[in-house]
């Protein structure tokens, strides 16, 4: 064998590196952000497109709810769907696969694979989110001017919303990480994830509405969604307020995995 | 080098490692043998830092594994399930491997050709048969050029060819001074490869010691006679140091003395003999011999049948 110089220590930065090529060369890395972008901006021009020709015939009400700044953007919901999907499978995958025994022989401190898994996957979906969202707004835009109904990035709460986004997208992104290295199964991490976000709201409905307006604002989504309105809901949490308590929901599952990751047997 | 002192692993009351204790040293490939289910598996894992102690230590050159700042270059693992995404080509998984510790892309090259993988080394991981598998989880245990390799049932799934191809490599690593680690639960494989023996039941240490010495312990040889008066003979052969044993009529099987012994014996007072053969026990009956007491999952009690015979 051949004597290649190699004194290497394992650094956060190499890790990082090898994390980055993992995700890059895994295809359903390829077609999940691939869904997300084609359902941000898919629906964003759709939903514009349905508003402006049914403008005319629409009722009061409808037209009083409407903002150019929201509609375009409500794609973000399916959108969600796939990177916490994809959030999970970042370590999830590696548990089915068995997978997570090579990466873990190899970083055998272990938390550097959390941060770099979490900081890679971060980083690609707020980039990939941000470009998404400005691109549907704009797209959105133009559809929207043969009524002229179209807004710009000056308006009230434009640039926060669009750029909100691509912030919200990304911290269901790293919520799905934490629950996949929670949960280590594919399955129960990605239901959890959406029990968290989609199923917890509506079950918040349900409580009688003394106890609802206490619990109820206060849940990830409904947090992290404040962030996405023009104008606060009555009762709910400011926009950003709301975004930094649904960061530190996440931050606090990341906590988690990081202390059981340490401790389990892989 | 591993050092393991008074390894323990228990899952709930089970305890699948139980106060083992052993060294690997360089230079020579240390055979680690057992039964399925003896827990040679979860000693590597606990070598490798992927499952921790419930007591006693294990050391890889001096340290625990996950002290090591450099460990792709101090241990290379070949652990038993296929530890590779399926999505993922041959190529890209070792270049994510070596990324961790800084190896250059023209190591990755190299262990790419070494276990003869060029052809697909651009192909899916989940394509890959069981030999495949086994050669680019070799791949990935070579590419640190670590001191220290563990393989744990490397011949499982390989061709003729791939089996030959991996006795020559654990020799030629061994021979290079590295610690060599090979698990294994037949016999007949490890006798070809080991020089040191390590043997495990049940969690439990049977024996540690140098392929040379087991060789000539289950050597024992025996005699098979067959004489129509084998009572008599029986009575005449007797001694302190011989157990006579006889499995069907006019048939026995004599330990302790040689066959010229015996026919002495037979001719001095004239006992007719029909068969006077030394016998050879094999090694794998001597493991099998070693480790009855201690197999986990048995097929009835078939298998010691068959090696009474």
């Amino acid at each position: 064998m051949t004597a290649v110089p190699m004194t290497g220590k394992v650094t956060q930065v190499r890790v990082l590196h090898s994390e980055w090529i993992k995700l890059r060369t895994l295809r359903s890395t390829f077609f999940t952000l691939l869904a997300a972008v084609i359902a941000m901006i898919g629906m964003g021009l759709l939903f514009s497109y349905v508003f402006e020709s049914q403008w005319a015939t629409m009722e009061p009400q409808r037209k009083a709810d409407f903002s150019a700044i929201t509609l375009p953007l409500r794609g973000y919901f399916l959108a969600q769907l796939a990177l916490g999907v994809l959030g999970v499978l970042v370590i999830s995958g590696e548990y089915s696969t068995g997978m997570i025994r090579a990466t873990l022989s190899a970083v055998p401190k272990r938390l550097p694979v959390l941060w770099a898994k979490a900081a890679v996957f971060g980083a690609v979906t707020l980039v990939l989110m941000l470009v998404t969202s400005f691109v549907t707004f704009f797209g959105s835009q133009a559809v929207l001017s043969s009524r002229h109904l179209q807004t710009t990035l000056s308006a009230p709460g434009a640039v926060r919303i669009v750029a909100g986004t691509a912030l919200y997208l990304t911290v269901v992104g790293l919520l799905g990480v934490a629950l996949g290295a929670l949960i280590r199964n594919t399955a129960g991490a990605i239901a959890t994830v959406f029990g968290l976000l989609l199923v917890l709201p509506v079950l918040g409905e349900v409580l009688p509405s003394s106890w609802s307006k206490h619990i109820t604002p206060y849940l990830p989504s409904n947090a992290g969604q404040a962030l996405l309105n023009v104008r606060p809901d009555p009762g709910g949490m400011g926009p950003w307020t709301g975004f930094g308590l649904f960061c530190v929901y996440a931050v606090v599952a990341l906590a988690a995995a990081a202390y059981v990751l340490r401790r389990r047997d892989a | 080098m591993i050092e393991a002192r008074g390894l323990t692993k228990r899952y709930g009351d089970k305890t699948a490692v139980d106060d083992v204790s052993f060294t690997v040293h360089p230079g020579v490939v240390t055979g680690f043998l057992g039964p399925n289910g003896a827990g040679k598996s979860t000693t590597m894992r606990m070598i490798l830092g992927l499952d921790r102690p419930s007591a006693g230590t294990v050391t890889v050159n001096g340290r625990r594994y996950d002290q090591h700042r450099a460990p792709l270059h101090e241990v290379g693992a070949l652990l038993e399930a296929k530890a590779i995404h399926t999505g993922r080509t041959a190529h890209n998984h070792l270049l994510a491997l070596a990324a961790t510790t800084g190896i250059p892309r023209s190591r990755v090259e190299e262990v790419v050709d070494l276990v003869g993988l060029r052809s697909v080394a651009r192909k899916r991981a989940g394509g890959f048969s069981l030999g495949m598998g086994q050669r680019l989880g070799i791949a990935s245990a070579l590419l640190g050029d670590p001191s220290t390799v563990i393989l744990d049932e490397p011949v499982n799934g390989l061709d003729p060819e791939g089996i030959l191809w991996i006795r020559n490599l654990l020799k030629d690593l061994a021979a290079e001074g590295r610690a060599v680690f090979v698990s294994s639960h037949l016999m007949s494989e490890m006798a070809l490869t080991a020089e040191h023996l390590i043997v495990i039941g049940r969690g439990r240490l049977i024996a540690d010691t140098s392929m040379r010495e087991f060789v000539e312990q289950a050597s024992r040889n025996s005699v098979r006679v067959r004489s129509p008066h084998a009572g008599r003979l029986r009575d005449l052969l007797a001694g302190p140091e011989v157990t006579v044993s006889s499995s069907e009529t006019e048939t026995l099987e004599v330990r302790g003395l040689t066959s010229d012994q015996i026919g002495q014996i037979a001719a001095e007072n004239g006992v007719t003999l029909f068969e006077l053969a030394p016998q050879q026990a094999s090694l794998e009956e001597a493991f099998m011999e070693l480790t009855s007491d201690s197999v986990e999952y048995r097929a009835a009690e078939r298998a010691r049948e068959e090696v009474a015979v």
